[in-house]
């Protein structure tokens, strides 16, 4: 190689570590936020092309066959998807790298088994790869509707998966003892069995959490293949891969841990406690469901100060966030101030509801976040709940309920409060829902999207 | 371990604290987008599947490697695109005196 060629290789990958720290730096605002994403997507796409440079690579076809049929699936895959189904496209793409990286270390391990320094690293970052994509498929599957969301609870199941991740990593670990490459087949295959068996039983309301995880593992991942490639042919790359892994893994971490305590629940319980699946553990619940119809309810927020509307996931189920829009602009129209109150778990991915509103139009600065409307749900006129259930149900406030402690949206301290659901079906969480038989609550039963939308006509007629 | 390793674990710890400090005050508003960025930022491990493959040597390692190519691609090309997609939705509601 001629010596300058590794020198502008390296320099680069300096410069794309800068841009990736700054990249997700800009992540705080979103005024800086798609500058951010510009920067880093060139900065990645500089790192990819130089290490073409590399000294002794070969398999040039191979290689340009790969990233032709990989990028432009995903591209393409990106941008046909519709808003309501990102959840689960972030899960696939996160797979993804998992998948890559359990590859990495796949061929690391079979170049390199005696040689002994990294295998371990290998050998972890194989581990931690498979986990995320096969745990990643199965959450995509349940957010695309090809499992259920419930859990799907195994019997014995925290035996049958410690045995499976033991006896996976013990032939791992045969594997590399031995110099065996063949027990790395048992090993893989095992791993992604595990995968599959962790995230079996956890629901759909746990996948803000899940998905945020799977993403920090594939850092984390992506990081372990960095530390065997530092000893390799293509050392700086090495280096390039452990920063933005760790970055990522810290990064998501974090992210993992504030949704699992926007639900005032430790990791461990969501990972392992198949919530979702017990009994109803509710109180009895005194009073009845009131129902109103749509002509009601368009008056009494015609004639209010402010109207505070809460969506959860059924918002996004009814693709409803269009009408909603138009309920709001229809409201504003006639001097009524509209704001919209984001529970952090709402949805099936961390930020879903902002996503879906954006989408729609909605300006930012109506959002808030729970912290920031519940001191002023007490003097709201009315709360408009548009498919939440769990996080808006004050069972959370009583003791021995599955949902103590979960920080919710104070709607019910609202004068007036209107739930549109379709059904009179339970929470996620599988418990009766307290809020409904207020006094100060009233059902509007239907489908999201035809409920608000009528609730629009009847506003402008009014 | 090799010193390679040891250098590369000093790195890591601090890239450890980098992250965590670059994303600890981002708004509920962003976290999809914080998301799907640090999805993107890992496809870095593109870079990795690029010299796997174009170091193996065996049909089976050139098999494995070019599967690790497709996938880290579809990763990288994937997140990026997702993330673009929903800042733009974003950056469309900008407005004087906005919150932060």
């Amino acid at each position: 190689m001629i010596a300058w060629v590794g020198t502008v290789i390296d320099a680069v990958y300096v410069v794309a570590v800068i841009a990736f720290i700054l990249g997700l730096k800009a992540m705080s605002s979103p005024e800086t936020a798609r500058r951010g994403i510009l920067y880093a997507g060139v900065a990645m796409l500089v790192a990819v092309a130089v290490t073409f440079a590399t000294g002794g690579l070969g398999n040039f076809a191979l290689i340009a066959l790969g990233v032709f049929i990989g990028g432009g699936a995903g591209w393409y895959w990106a941008r046909v998807v519709k808003m309501t189904d990102m959840p689960q496209m972030v899960a696939i793409f996160n797979g993804m790298g998992g998948g890559a990286a359990a590859a990495i270390a796949a061929v690391e391990l079979l170049t390199s088994l005696s040689a002994g320094a990294t295998t371990g690293l290998s050998l972890a970052g194989a581990i931690i790869g498979s986990i995320s994509i096969a745990g990643s498929f199965i959450a995509f599957s349940k957010l695309q509707g090809w499992l259920p969301g419930r859990p799907i609870v195994l019997p014995a199941r925290q035996v049958v998966n410690f045995a499976v991740l033991l006896v996976g990593v013990g032939f791992g670990g045969a594997a590399v003892v031995v110099a065996q490459a063949f027990y790395l087949l048992p090993f893989f295959v095992l791993l992604l069995v595990y995968g599959i068996l962790l995230t079996l039983p956890i629901g759909g309301a746990d996948m803000p959490v899940v998905i945020s995880l799977f993403n920090a593992l594939t850092g984390v991942a992506v990081a372990l293949d960095g530390f065997a490639l530092v000893n390799g042919p293509l050392g700086d790359a090495g280096y390039a891969m452990v920063i933005a892994g760790t970055l990522v893994g810290a990064a998501g971490s974090l992210l993992t841990l504030l949704m699992a305590r926007a639900m005032n629940r430790s990791l461990g319980n969501v990972l392992f406690g198949a919530f979702g699946s017990g009994p109803d553990t509710g109180g009895p619940v005194t009073g009845s469901l009131k129902p109103i119809d749509v002509a009601d309810a368009a008056v009494l927020m015609e004639y209010s100060g402010q109207v505070v509307i809460a969506p959860g996931y059924g918002m996004a189920v009814a693709q409803a966030q269009q009408k909603v829009k138009e309920l709001a602009d229809a409201l504003e129209a006639r001097g009524v101030t509209v704001k919209f109150a984001i529970h952090p778990v709402a949805g099936r991915m961390p930020g879903h509801m902002n996503v879906l509103l954006a989408e729609a139009g909605v300006s930012y600065d109506k959002l808030f976040d729970r912290d920031e409307i519940n001191p002023e749900l007490a003097h709201t006129d009315v709360a408009l709940v548009i498919g939440a259930n769990d996080v808006v149900n004050p069972a959370a406030r009583r003791t021995g309920s599955a949902l103590q402690g979960m920080p919710i949206l104070d709607v019910d301290q609202a004068k007036n409060v209107i739930v549109i659901k379709r059904g009179q079906g339970k929470g996620f969480a599988g418990i009766e829902n307290d809020l409904f038989y207020k006094d100060n609550c009233r059902m509007l039963y239907g489908d999201a999207q035809h409920v608000v939308g009528e609730l629009v006509q009847a506003v402008k007629k009014a | 371990m090799a010193a390679d390793v040891w250098t590369a674990l000093f790195i890591a710890i601090l890239a450890a604290f980098t992250g965590y400090e670059v994303i600890s005050r981002v708004p509920v508003l962003l976290h999809t987008p914080l998301m799907s960025g640090s999805n993107f930022i890992h496809g870095i491990v593109l870079v990795g599947g690029i010299v796997a493959l174009g170091f193996a040597t065996t049909p089976l390692e050139e098999a494995i490697g070019l599967l690790a190519v497709i996938m880290g691609a579809m990763n990288v090309t994937g997140g990026y695109v997702v993330t673009e997609r929903i800042l733009a939705m974003f950056d469309r509601s900008k407005r004087p005196g906005a919150r932060p």
